[in-house]
């Protein structure tokens, strides 16, 4: 019985460790989830097999050495399925800024083309490097989409993942909408929904923790945060952040920190 | 002449700490003559990200330094900016900080009791397997972490990351019926905690007395969270402000990892050296717990650390529900803050110890630059002499197994928070014997 007991593996790349909090905060869950597989490696917790074969492996933080490249690779042979958890591993994360920053000397002493920027980044995500399965966003990730994300690959069903953007949820709970009512530079127009449009909420724009939606119109909100008033480098800022280097995002706000006078 | 025999051991990883370790070994004729526990703090170079940042940024990219502390980065930040800009958030603030606190250290103290020290203690490897032979207790433990990330709740929406928090005080102020509701919670809770602490001082912890420094802050009322002095068990007292004038950070040979020092000396920050320097800003039903025990404090045993962790939760929870029976709501939850030029300074009492921050602000409120002293560098020299000390008593020829068993032990006593990392530990032993 036991031996027929999926196996999981949680591993760990550059990042903070709160994604792995999300399952070490299930409570008496994080117990019932032992029982349902076998958890076979994950340092934080104790067990520790990293080079086990899985059924499924989560993977926390982004690859920023060699070493993490080639081990990311290892995992990647030893696992059916395998998932990132959170914007570390699913788009670099917010230490991937420094990859812009690296990439901007570099383009203003040489090169004036923006694609260059992504060969020259240092934090990237996992799916940089090897065939990524599902990818769950947040920072940090819900310990509700982990078991979600268990039990379908579990019963080998498509994942359910959300599409919708933060505005929708933010309807769904009748919150106030801060750009309108405050003239706040929010983004959840262009947020994958799925923190709960916790932001909002609490009556701050969003910074988009849960990375981007599908076919976010970041470039059309761009333009709208400068008519709010933004200056160039601020809208810049509101990009660049959690998730800056998501394609979608990167573009909409390197974009602007190419007009220095503006 | 010496024949130098190196004999590179690799142990796996470190299980149960947060983050990767390395510790070197060399030893000579069964003596341990160097010791170093590498830690490898991955190139994310927050400080350097900092740079150009709007100020009010700076709350929601400090809490991404560590998903287990995230309260305390936000804390020492905000206290900084505020300080420098001459904001006055006032008593309401004030206290809801102190409560947000108190959701951080129960939830943090509760994980690394339960989840990473307890299982050495009864000879599990983890919660899981601790769980068959001991459910009442690790279900008191989840219960507690999980109260703890209620609290944190109520003023952030979510315990890891929390978004409440912003320079001025907090972006909402939580209704009055849910600060009841969670009042009532933690009310009910508190006999657990303190059984929770006569548990911890009932294990079989090991004698072991030794000679060190503690570093903490010291409130003139309070046991300290967010506001005091920096003060020593060898009679240091400064200003926040004045830190970098005792404390040096410096980088060792052959180690990416920075080492605090006070006056050239290793130092002990976290809940045994905040016990120890504070026990007399202990409430009193607290300290009337405390005096009850075997275990007594201050203390000079490592072991005795799960002990003051326990007892920090049980000031965290009477700390909470004083602070929300008292609870109004208020007109607003923040002040508004103008940006001045220059540098201002925060010190909190993260849950492994005093964490401290510093930044060079321009006039339009960018940030020029950074220095954030979390308190595992502060360990780290600390962690180094006790592993000496710890493994050359048990016996170099013990093998790489009882080694890194031991060592790994003595490491969770600092509860070593090294998010940024791989998990890898590689342990080496390089022997060098007479030939």
């Amino acid at each position: 019985m036991n031996n027929a007991r999926p196996r999981i593996a949680v591993h760990k790349f550059a990042s903070c460790d709160g994604c792995q909090l999300a399952f070490l905060n299930l409570g008496e869950d994080l117990l019932a989830l032992a029982q349902a597989v076998e958890i076979v490696h994950f340092a934080e917790a104790g067990p520790v097999d990293p080079d086990a074969a899985v059924d499924i492996a989560f993977i926390e933080g982004s690859i920023s050495t060699p070493e993490d490249a080639e081990r990311v690779r290892r995992v990647r042979a030893n696992s059916r399925y395998l998932v990132t958890v959170g914007a570390c591993a699913t788009s670099g994360g917010l230490q991937a800024l420094r990859n812009f920053a690296d990439a901007r000397e570099w383009l203003a002493a040489i090169y004036a083309k923006p694609e260059y920027i992504q060969s020259l980044a240092t934090s990237t995500p996992i799916s940089s490097h090897v065939k990524v399965d599902l990818e769950l966003w947040g920072c940090p990730v819900s310990g509700r989409q982990l078991l979600a994300a268990t039990r379908s690959l579990l019963f080998a069903v498509p994942p359910w993942y959300e599409k919708d953007k933060v505005c929708l949820e933010c309807k769904r709970h009748q919150n106030v909408c801060v750009m309108v009512a405050k003239g706040a530079p929010c983004l959840g127009p262009v947020t994958r929904a799925g923190c709960g449009a916790l932001c909002p909420a609490f009556r701050r724009d969003c910074y988009a923790c849960y990375g981007p939606a599908e076919n976010p119109n970041a470039e059309s909100l761009a333009r709208r945060f400068e008519g709010l008033g933004l200056m160039p480098e601020a809208v810049a800022r509101r990009f660049l952040f959690i998730n800056g280097a998501a394609p979608a995002f990167a573009e909409a706000g390197l974009k602007r920190r190419g007009k220095p006078h503006d | 002449m010496t024949e130098k025999r190196e004999i590179p051991i690799h142990v796996p990883v470190l299980a149960r700490v947060e983050g990767e370790g390395t510790l070197e070994l060399r030893v000579r004729d069964g003596t341990i003559e160097e010791l170093r526990l590498r830690i490898f703090e991955p190139p994310r170079m927050f400080e350097k990200l900092l740079e150009g940042r709007d100020y009010a940024e700076v709350p929601d990219m400090v809490a991404r330094i560590c998903g287990i502390c995230p309260v305390a980065y936000q804390m020492s930040a905000v206290h900084a900016i505020e300080s420098l800009f001459g904001a006055q958030p006032g008593p309401w603030v004030r206290d809801m900080r102190r409560l947000f606190y108190c959701g951080e250290w129960i939830q943090s103290h509760s994980l690394h009791i339960h989840m990473l020290a307890a299982p050495d203690f009864l000879g599990s490897a983890s919660i899981v397997e601790m769980a068959r032979g001991h459910a009442a207790e690790v279900r008191r433990g989840l219960k507690l972490q999980a109260l703890g990330n209620d609290i944190i709740r109520l003023l952030g929406a979510r315990s890891v990351h929390p978004v409440g928090a912003r320079v001025g005080g907090f972006h909402r102020a939580p209704a009055r019926a849910q600060a009841d509701a969670l009042r009532e919670k933690l009310a009910a809770a508190l006999p657990e905690a303190e059984a929770l602490v006569r548990w911890t001082a009932a294990l079989d912890l090991p004698a072991d007395e030794q000679d060190f420094t503690a570093v903490s802050l010291r409130h003139p009322r309070e046991y300290p969270m967010n506001e005091g002095r920096l003060v020593s068990s060898r009679g240091l007292d400064i200003a926040v402000s004045e830190f970098e004038s005792r404390f040096v950070e410096h980088q060792e040979a052959h180690s990416t990892a920075l080492h605090s020092l006070l006056d050239g000396q290793p130092y002990l920050v976290g809940p045994l050296a905040r016990l120890n320097l504070n026990f007399d800003r202990l409430p009193s039903p607290v300290r009337t717990l405390a005096d009850s025990l075997d275990v007594k404090f201050p203390s000079r045993n490592m072991y005795h650390s799960i002990v003051a962790r326990a007892l920090e939760i049980v000031v965290a929870m009477r700390e909470a529900i004083r602070i929300l029976e008292a609870y109004e709501e208020p007109v607003s939850a923040y002040v508004g803050v103008s940006p001045r030029a220059g540098a201002g300074y925060g010190c909190t009492e993260a849950p492994r110890g005093i964490l401290w921050q510093r930044y060079d602000i321009d006039a339009t409120g960018k940030i020029a630059a950074a220095r954030i002293v979390p308190p595992t560098s502060q360990n780290q020299a600390r962690m180094e002499a006790d592993l000496r000390s710890s493994l050359q008593s048990l016996g170099t020829q013990q093998g790489e197994a009882a080694l890194r068993r031991r060592g790994e032990r003595v490491i969770r006593n600092y509860d070593p928070c090294i998010s940024c990392a791989t998990h890898f530990l590689d342990l080496r032993v390089r022997e060098l014997k007479h030939g």
